[in-house]
């Protein structure tokens, strides 16, 4: 006891989303223990195939935590991960992934120069973006899947494995490492909690708050042009709305690993701990075969009872 | 009353430009239309319009508080399965279904609002996870799309009042001549401006509601007053729950079934934020009216309904009709930003 309380507010709720974690391994493999007598839960290979899945919402949940530590939102997310993939896989050859990457970098730079600037709720305004690159891409391909396929090295770098682990889980962990880089050792990761704390407060220290708020969008940008990518290469082709399964699961991830949704407060491990616990989440539920009725009351439930337990507000008393 | 009118305009500046821009906007697509200024397409711009309204002043309530509530659309969702099993049979028993399937909606608000209030989770994140288990009772009630809902009322409803009163056999079958001069209206907007007489308005006026605006601008400030602050953001979940479930069981009596649609429930709800702010309400709470939703609702609809008109030179490619909605609602929450120009203290940016 004496060592949880002794720990900070910040790791705290990873400590206790890791214990929903193994709670959750336990439970899952006590079900398909008495039920089949396996225990696919504890075999690595499962568990690799579940993280490979998991590691395109990993790298948009990556993202998506720059702008929620400003106090933020990057709704523009589903459309900016399908637009990449479909000019990925439009332009092909050695430009794909550039071109992808490129994408997200673009709307998150519209993304914040909306925010920064015009001071537009990045609520709303990415809301409006989300639709707008939806209209180019049905403008672009008349509403219908594109017949373009992914590269080799698309596919390489979602559907293969190197020594039995699946690429697209490297990938995750380079993204993670670059994101972690960011916020705890660069001076552009402290303006981050600082403008997530107060913008007004940061601006009078000497922070370009605008240049932080278009910055991280850029990198939500670039992480969902990624994820897109890598989607694309996983299904070999691009298709329309690839992106929505992505974009309340990546925010959710994000609040379970700790993360103050009005921004300033969480560490990266934890929204890497908020993923695992989303992934294995939805696989323990696709193995009890739960209809999708009982799997919605019990992803809401979960997320509800968690934030009970450690992402209570204090009250306003003053 | 010259003076009065232009401090309204001064506070309103979003609302009435919201007035202003639905006016110009209607007037500019009943003009196009080869059957323009007729009831025909009254009633049908109506009946499509109406549920998004709803919807809109469900999301205005939490909004005024500061807050956001991303579950209106899932709490319509399970408003309209439920209506699409109970609102059939006898007349006694559509009453009720129809009771019971807005109740459900104004339940489920009750609970969001305790979740907030006493779970002390944000709105945004809360409603998050409320909206995913709204969506599963949905699916529960309604595991495949269908309803029998009774062809009387969904032609009564979705109609003007002669169709109304014709239907159900009073005024002379809808002939009274006492009655022709409402006769053309369409139901459901009737159906919309009483429900915002007997519960928008009242509590707009009540304690409840004005610490609700207060709550908005500034919650230290509104609880020094010694202001209910659980009971006003309890009551403003509560009642965007009803107002979702007024949608709902619109949306149910209109398409006669009832449906458990995800993706359906997530864009009633991304559409009600970006009607509210077209409206002139502040996603930081404290300014704004649901009638400005209501008309922000109808702008995001009629924008919809250009697409349709096809006559000779003057018609849009189908396919540029999301692209253009999009640019449209950018553009037009740009226009907020020119309050930066009005801005005298550059820390006043920060707001």
């Amino acid at each position: 006891m004496n060592f949880y309380k002794s720990l900070d507010s910040d790791t705290k709720p990873i400590i206790i989303a890791l214990g929903f974690v193994i709670m959750i391994l336990i439970v899952g493999t006590i079900y398909t223990l008495s039920t089949q007598g396996t225990a696919p839960l504890l075999r690595p290979s499962y568990v690799l195939q579940q993280l490979q899945v998991g590691s395109f919402l990993g790298i948009v949940a990556a993202g998506m935590m720059m702008v929620i530590l400003l106090g933020h939102i990057d709704l523009s997310v589903p459309w900016t991960l399908t637009a990449a993939a479909m000019m990925a896989t439009t332009v092909g050859g050695p430009m794909a992934i550039p071109t992808g990457i490129a994408v997200g970098l673009a709307v998150g730079l519209f993304n914040g120069l909306g925010v920064a600037y015009l001071r537009v709720p990045s609520m709303i305004f990415t809301l409006g973006v989300d639709q707008v690159m939806r209209g180019l891409m049905v403008a672009h391909t008349g509403g219908y899947a594109p017949d373009t396929d992914a590269t080799p090295l698309m596919r390489f770098l979602a559907a293969e494995k190197i020594a039995g682990v699946p690429v697209a889980i490297f990938v995750w962990i380079a993204v993670s490492l670059v994101i972690a880089l960011i916020l705890q050792r660069t001076g552009f990761g402290r303006s981050v909690y600082a403008t997530g704390n107060r913008e007004a407060a940061a601006y009078l220290s000497g922070i370009r708050t605008k240049r932080v708020i278009i910055g991280s969008f850029m990198l939500s940008g670039a992480c969902a042009g990624i994820a897109g990518v890598l989607l694309a290469g996983y299904s070999s082709q691009a298709y329309q709305g690839m992106g929505n399964p992505y974009l309340l699961p990546a925010i959710a991830a994000v609040v379970l690993g700790g993360t103050r949704i009005l921004g300033g407060r969480g560490r990266y491990l934890g929204t890497v701990v908020g993923v695992i616990l989303i992934v294995l989440l939805n696989s323990v539920l696709s193995i009890m075969q739960m209809p999708e009725a009982g799997r919605q009351i019990i992803y809401g439930s979960v997320i509800i009872g968690m934030l009970l337990v450690y992402g209570r507000n204090q009250a306003v008393t003053s | 009353m010259i003076e009065r009118f232009k401090y309204s305009l001064r506070q309103n500046r979003g609302f009435y430009g919201a007035l202003l821009g639905l006016i110009v906007l209607y007037l500019l697509y009943n003009s196009l239309h080869p059957r323009g200024f007729s009831t025909a397409v009254l009633i049908q711009n109506a009946n499509e319009a109406v549920v998004l309204a709803f919807v809109a002043v469900a999301q205005t309530i939490p909004v005024l508080i500061g807050g956001l509530d991303l579950s209106v659309g899932a709490v319509m969702t399970l408003a309209s399965c439920i209506a699409s099993v109970l609102v059939t049979g006898s007349p006694a028993e559509m009453t009720l279904g129809i009771i019971l399937s807005v109740l459900a909606g104004t339940m489920f608000g009750l609970l969001n609002g305790l979740v907030v209030v006493y779970g002390r989770i944000q709105p945004i994140i809360a409603t998050l996870a409320t909206g995913a288990i709204a969506i599963g009772l949905a699916l529960f009630v309604r595991p495949q799309p269908g309803g029998d809902i009774d062809g009387d009322l969904n032609w009564a409803i979705t109609n003007a009042v002669f169709d109304f009163a014709e239907t159900y056999g009073f005024a002379d079958d809808g002939n009274a001549a006492w009655l022709q001069p409402i006769a053309w209206i369409p139901v459901p907007l009737i159906i919309l401006t009483a429900v915002m007489l007997l519960v928008w308005v009242p509590y707009r006026r009540s304690v409840t509601g004005r610490t609700a605006y207060a709550i908005g601008s500034a919650e230290g400030a509104a609880y020094m007053s010694g202001l209910p602050i659980a009971r006003a953001k309890i009551m403003a979940f509560t009642l965007a729950g009803f107002f979702a479930g007024c949608a709902g069981l619109y949306l149910a009596i209109q398409t006669s079934s009832g449906n458990a649609d995800v993706v359906q429930a997530g864009e009633y709800t991304l559409k009600s934020i970006a009607a509210v702010v077209i409206g002139g309400t502040s996603l930081l709470g404290g300014v704004g009216t649901a009638v400005g939703s209501i008309f922000g609702a109808f702008i995001i609809r009629i924008i919809e309904f250009f697409f349709r008109i096809n006559i000779g030179s003057f018609s849009i490619d189908p396919l540029l009709q999301t692209l253009f909605q999009g640019v449209v609602l950018l553009v037009a929450v740009s226009l907020g930003s020119l309050r930066l120009t009005r801005i005298k203290n550059r820390l006043d940016v920060f707001r």
